[in-house]
């Protein structure tokens, strides 16, 4: 069983987002670098599925090469392998992106080395585009699902579920396939010391895609849209606080 | 009470709500000031300072005297609040030297008033269980420390605040535009709710401190450090035991790291990385940090190291796979270029106070002393070392700042001589002598910024001239010889025997004048001032509680016209004490730049002068402790007759354009007697201390009055002073300590080794137990040197009255081994030439 999770480099945000002038990046001269949420997932996902049946857990992502830090980082969660679609640093669109990922995935194929499953994040954390899973599927012609919260894999099938209002729908598809998946799928792993220490000094495996000529979407500019200040109200101090405490929880909230 | 409308004006200021700033406004409440405004940028509780990110563990053993009052103190304090969890603390050493190291802490720790001991590695892991025993030597055991929570203390100490006064208003969210200041005073602060004005303004801002400092065009020399802080969870082990740490603290110092557990995580941190140094602009907003504006995401390589060096210590919780790093952060705080905190009234803006650069271990004892110094005048602990204004005419750049953290940052759990240089930013303060200097070989010492000659290693043929004098006084231990040569014993004898030229020591030089100078003089020292035009007076400067503010010379140049002489160490913080006690009348220039220093002293001193000035030099014409103009060759000189190294000379100043023609002058004049320059370590150290002459900071501080420091020559004058009725106190009333001159009866050391004391030792008795007196102070060796026209090592210390007594046998310890001391002088007596004849003839 061999799992490609697919990961972006994305700016560790969470706090207000500060935009280039020319509004066409995110300005990232002071903030760290994350994976998308939902990739965290997949990757958790994608190893967890290989611990439970065997197999190789690959994480791949494309972009600059300092994105190589966020595959050490799905290494250091114990994917077995990582692989850079190294590009110039620009931002590549969905379908140039998916493009690139399902070239490689068919040279792997053609190589023998296949992968029954793709994971992807349902939307990357800075773009959210939706995209680049479902054209990969579209591309290798195969099966996809997204929204995904829960995964399971059995006899050469993978069953994966969405959440819907008041239910769940169910579905099943045939390996190989495309998941996409959202976080909460799985609790994903903090990496130890010494996973950590060792994805440092492992091998990334190094592809540099071509870039097609881009059709369709174009980014025009990113716009922050404004974000309402949460307002915190003391509600008192003390044991004296509790009956105010204790109508907010019950009326305002009604978690009680 | 906290409301949405900000005051027109207030007493006093406080920006910031860190641990600092909320120590401050509680212990100034306490004091009876009671129109406070307290303004930060942040939210409450966690405005996003260091506060935020801070390991919250505080390990009392210190070299330094006043980081360990004010750590002990603030233990104290955050216990008083239950907010104090003790959980001991251990640092562990990998090496032989820092075995060693230890043994030398334990030293302080005595002096200090703090429990510790070294224990072996088993017992080291029966603490700490999961430690890797075959990687230390040893450790240091601390039974005092623990962790606290500086946030929850934070809290208490506003709400106490409230409680003490109504006055008290409190303004997070609130960000200062500027700072307003006219006519040399602070007038308002502006924020984007609107501008207060107000008397008294306090920089507690942290890391952002000298951000704001620029606001009133001063600086507050701090800059934003990274320190590397993980947490790996969850430890099965630590989930057995209950609260947030069951475990001791331990510190890896050898690699620079420390560990402790937190909950169910141990957090790692460490101070081995590269200095990672920031600019404030690059410090993001409270807004846009994902975390806290001080908690920038870990930079991954810079901790390579650190892991496994935590693996190795660690291996059993840490190497667990199922323990993941679940928080890292480059935790940003302070660093100021010599690793002290910057606190005080901030020179040349009357009303302006810095408190910044303070660790959480020690901000609570911060906060009441700067306030006790705000509201009284003066704080409980000498503070001269964190004094905001010691980087006096220099220091304060950017470069300067972010060059000496840098290196600073290297030194937080290093091994550091107590004389061990600066390597970075150095030659930033020359005097003219100084090309000369670099031609005579001369190895430099920084003080104040000044380039100073220790000693010249042109000198080296000395050594050999007195070696069978010198015998027994060199030094064989390698620690003991770190940062020192032989050559200063031997230029120490030529001067006794011969001549020497001294300079620059980088003095601070303040010339007053104005009508009233004579009253403002009288004012500000135990000396009397209105003394006859010419005339020099060695005087304290004291503080209201009768304890020492500074001690120097001035002289009196005309009927409203003196000349303050000071140390170079204390210039900037001198200079703030005359300038904001002087009325507007008086006028308080610094020539500290302008001026230059050539002391010219020894037998043949006079022989020297006299051949190359048009005054007559004679003890008549220019006696003793007075002062003239005098012409040296083609230079225009001013001059006084005394000596801080005991023998006949002069110490003469001259335009700093000047210098070199003096130099050259006295140079060629000198030859036919052997003249030679020679360094601060016979002028500071070798020379002062046979004379018994006191330093400030080290033997003067505010926890001791003239009385006691035997400096009761002046008597009572007239005129009133600040101190006065203190100081009258203490001349009527019995010491409880006096300071005395010790020497060292046997160097020997067990292994046979002969030791030097360097100074800061606990002096003990002959049962071996630190010498206390009745107001609690304990004995330690303020100042050492080695004494060659003595023969002798000689210490300075402070003695219970009742042990003070001349001939009485008492010990010093040293790294870990007694030695014993005889007190040869009670008082101020010199052991070299008691009556002062040379000087006089």
């Amino acid at each position: 069983m061999n799992v490609l999770a697919c990961l972006k480099r994305v700016p560790n945000t969470g706090a207000k987002i500060v935009l280039t002038e020319d509004q066409q990046e995110i300005d990232t001269t002071n903030l760290g670098f994350t994976m998308s949420p939902h990739e965290e997932c997949a990757v958790e996902e994608a190893v967890q599925i290989v611990e439970e049946h065997g197999g190789s857990a690959t994480a791949l992502t494309l972009g600059s090469a300092e994105a190589t830090e966020q595959v050490r980082t799905a290494i250091a969660m114990q994917a077995d392998e990582g692989v850079l679609l190294e590009t110039d640093g620009e931002e590549w669109s969905p379908r140039n992106t998916a493009g690139a990922i399902a070239e490689f995935v068919r040279d792997r194929q053609e190589d023998g080395g296949g992968f029954d499953l793709l994971l992807f994040g349902n939307e990357s954390a800075d773009a959210g585009n939706y995209q680049v899973g479902v054209r990969v599927a579209r591309e290798l012609g195969l099966p996809i699902v997204t929204s995904i919260k829960s995964l399971s894999v059995e006899d050469g099938a993978v069953v994966a579920e969405r959440e819907i209002p008041r239910g769940s729908e169910v579905y099943e598809l045939d390996l190989p396939a495309v998941v996409a998946v959202k976080e909460g799928l799985n609790e994903p792993r903090y990496a130890s010391m010494r996973a950590r220490m060792q994805a440092r000094r492992q091998e990334v495996e190094h592809v540099t895609p071509e870039r097609r000529t881009d059709a369709g979407l174009k980014k025009i500019r990113l716009e922050s849209p404004e974000t309402e200040d949460s307002e915190t109200e003391i509600l008192g101090h003390g044991p004296e606080a509790v009956p105010e405490i204790v109508r907010v929880l019950e009326d305002e909230l009604e978690v009680i | 009470m906290s409301s949405t409308e900000l005051p027109s004006s207030a007493r006093t200021v406080v920006l910031g709500a860190g641990i600092v700033g909320n120590s401050l406004v509680y212990h100034l409440s306490r004091l009876g000031r009671d129109d406070i405004v307290q303004i930060d940028k942040g939210p409450l509780p966690d405005p996003g300072g260091s506060t935020g990110h801070a390991s919250n563990f505080l390990m009392p053993l210190e070299h330094s005297k006043e980081m360990a009052f004010l750590t002990d103190d603030s233990i104290a304090q955050y216990d008083e609040m239950g907010q104090f969890t003790l959980s001991e603390g251990i640092e562990v050493a990998r090496t032989e030297e820092r075995l060693k190291e230890m043994k030398r802490q334990l030293g302080s720790a005595r002096s200090w008033g703090q429990e510790g001991r070294i224990i072996g590695p088993e017992e080291v892991k029966e603490k700490v269980p999961f430690i890797n025993g075959e990687v230390i030597k040893g450790g240091l055991y601390q039974p005092n420390a623990g962790t606290c929570d500086p946030l929850r203390a934070g809290e208490i100490m506003r709400e106490r605040t409230e409680e003490n006064t109504d006055g008290y208003q409190i303004f997070p969210n609130t960000e200062v535009l500027d700072l307003h200041v006219e006519g040399g005073e602070i007038q308002a602060v502006e924020t984007d709710r609107g501008t207060i004005e107000a008397d008294e303004v306090v920089i507690a801002a942290g890391l952002w401190s000298n951000k704001l400092a620029k606001m009133a065009d001063k600086r507050i020399p701090l800059t934003p450090a990274v320190h590397q802080l993980i947490s790996v969870g969850p430890i099965d082990r630590f989930e057995e035991k209950e609260g947030e740490i069951g475990y001791p603290i331990v510190r890896d110092v050898d690699t620079q790291m420390y560990e402790r557990m937190h909950g169910n995580d141990l957090e790692v941190g460490s101070y081995q990385h590269r200095p990672i140094i920031y600019d404030i602009d690059e410090i993001l907003s409270i807004d846009e940090a994902p975390l806290s504006p001080t908690q920038p995401p870990l930079t991954e390589d810079a901790f390579d190291q650190s892991m496994q060096d935590a693996l190795e210590l660690m291996p059993e919780i840490l190497d667990d796979p199922g323990a993941g790093i679940r928080h890292e952060i480059d935790g940003l705080l302070s660093v100021t270029p010599d690793g002290m905190p910057t606190v005080g009234p901030m020179d040349g803006v009357d009303g302006l106070w810095a408190c910044s650069a303070i660790w959480i271990k020690e901000a609570p004892a911060f906060g009441k002393n700067v306030a006790q110094w705000m509201v009284r005048g003066y704080p409980d602990v000498d503070l001269h070392a964190s004094n905001v204004n010691r980087f006096h005419n220099y220091g304060t750049s950017d470069t300067f700042i972010k060059n000496r953290g840098a290196e600073g940052y290297k030194k937080i759990y290093g091994i550091v001589h107590p004389a061990e240089q600066w390597q970075t930013s150095r030659e930033v303060r020359t005097s003219p002598f100084y090309s000369r200097q670099q031609d005579l070989d001369a190895r430099f010492f920084e003080t104040g910024g000044w380039e100073r000659p220790r000693w010249y290693k042109s000198n080296e043929d000395l050594v050999r001239k007195y070696h069978d004098e010198l015998e027994g006084l060199f030094r064989a231990d390698e620690w003991d010889q770190r940062w020192w040569s032989p050559t200063i014993l031997g230029e120490h004898l030529h001067m006794r025997d011969h001549v020497a030229m001294v300079g620059d020591m980088g003095f601070g030089k303040f010339d007053v004048y104005g009508a009233d100078a004579v009253e403002f003089m009288e004012k500000m020292h135990v000396g009397r001032a209105d003394v006859d035009v010419g005339k020099t007076v060695y005087t304290p400067v004291l503080a209201e509680n009768g304890g020492f503010v500074s001690d120097l010379t001035f002289a009196r140049l005309g009927e409203n016209h003196y000349r303050i002489i000071t140390g170079g160490s204390v210039a900037g913080s001198d200079l703030q004490w005359y300038r904001s006690n002087a009325p507007d009348s008086v006028t308080v220039v610094d020539k500290s730049e302008a001026l230059c220093t050539l002391g010219v002293w020894g037998p043949d001193a006079r022989n020297v002068v006299d051949s190359v000035t048009e005054e007559d030099m004679s003890d008549e014409a220019f006696p003793p402790y007075t002062a003239q103009h005098i012409t040296i060759g083609e230079v225009d000189a001013w001059a006084m007759r005394l000596s801080y190294v005991g023998e006949l000379g002069w110490e003469i100043y001259v335009p700093a354009a000047q210098g070199g023609s003096l130099w050259d002058t006295i140079a060629e004049a000198g030859e036919e007697y052997d003249i030679r320059p020679v360094g601060m370590g016979v002028y500071g150290a070798t020379g002062r201390m046979e004379k018994g002459y006191r330093l400030f900071g080290h033997e003067l501080e505010v926890e001791y009055n003239p009385s006691e420091a035997g400096l009761t020559f002046h008597g009572t004058k007239d005129a009133d002073f600040i101190g006065k009725d203190a100081y009258v106190e203490a001349l009527e009333e019995d010491d409880a300590a006096k300071l005395c001159t010790l020497t060292v009866d046997d160097h020997t050391s067990s292994d046979g080794t002969r030791r030097f004391m360097l100074g800061e030792e606990p002096i003990l008795d002959q049962d071996g137990n630190v010498l206390i007196d009745d107001e609690g102070r304990r004995s330690y060796v303020t100042s050492a040197a080695t004494g060659p026209s003595v023969g002798k090592h000689i210490l300075l210390a402070y003695i219970p009255s009742e042990r003070a007594q001349e001939g009485n046998q008492l010990q010093v310890e040293y790294f870990d081994e007694t030695y014993p001391v005889t007190i040869e002088v009670v008082g101020s007596r010199p052991l070299f030439d008691p009556n002062n004849q040379r000087i006089r003839s």
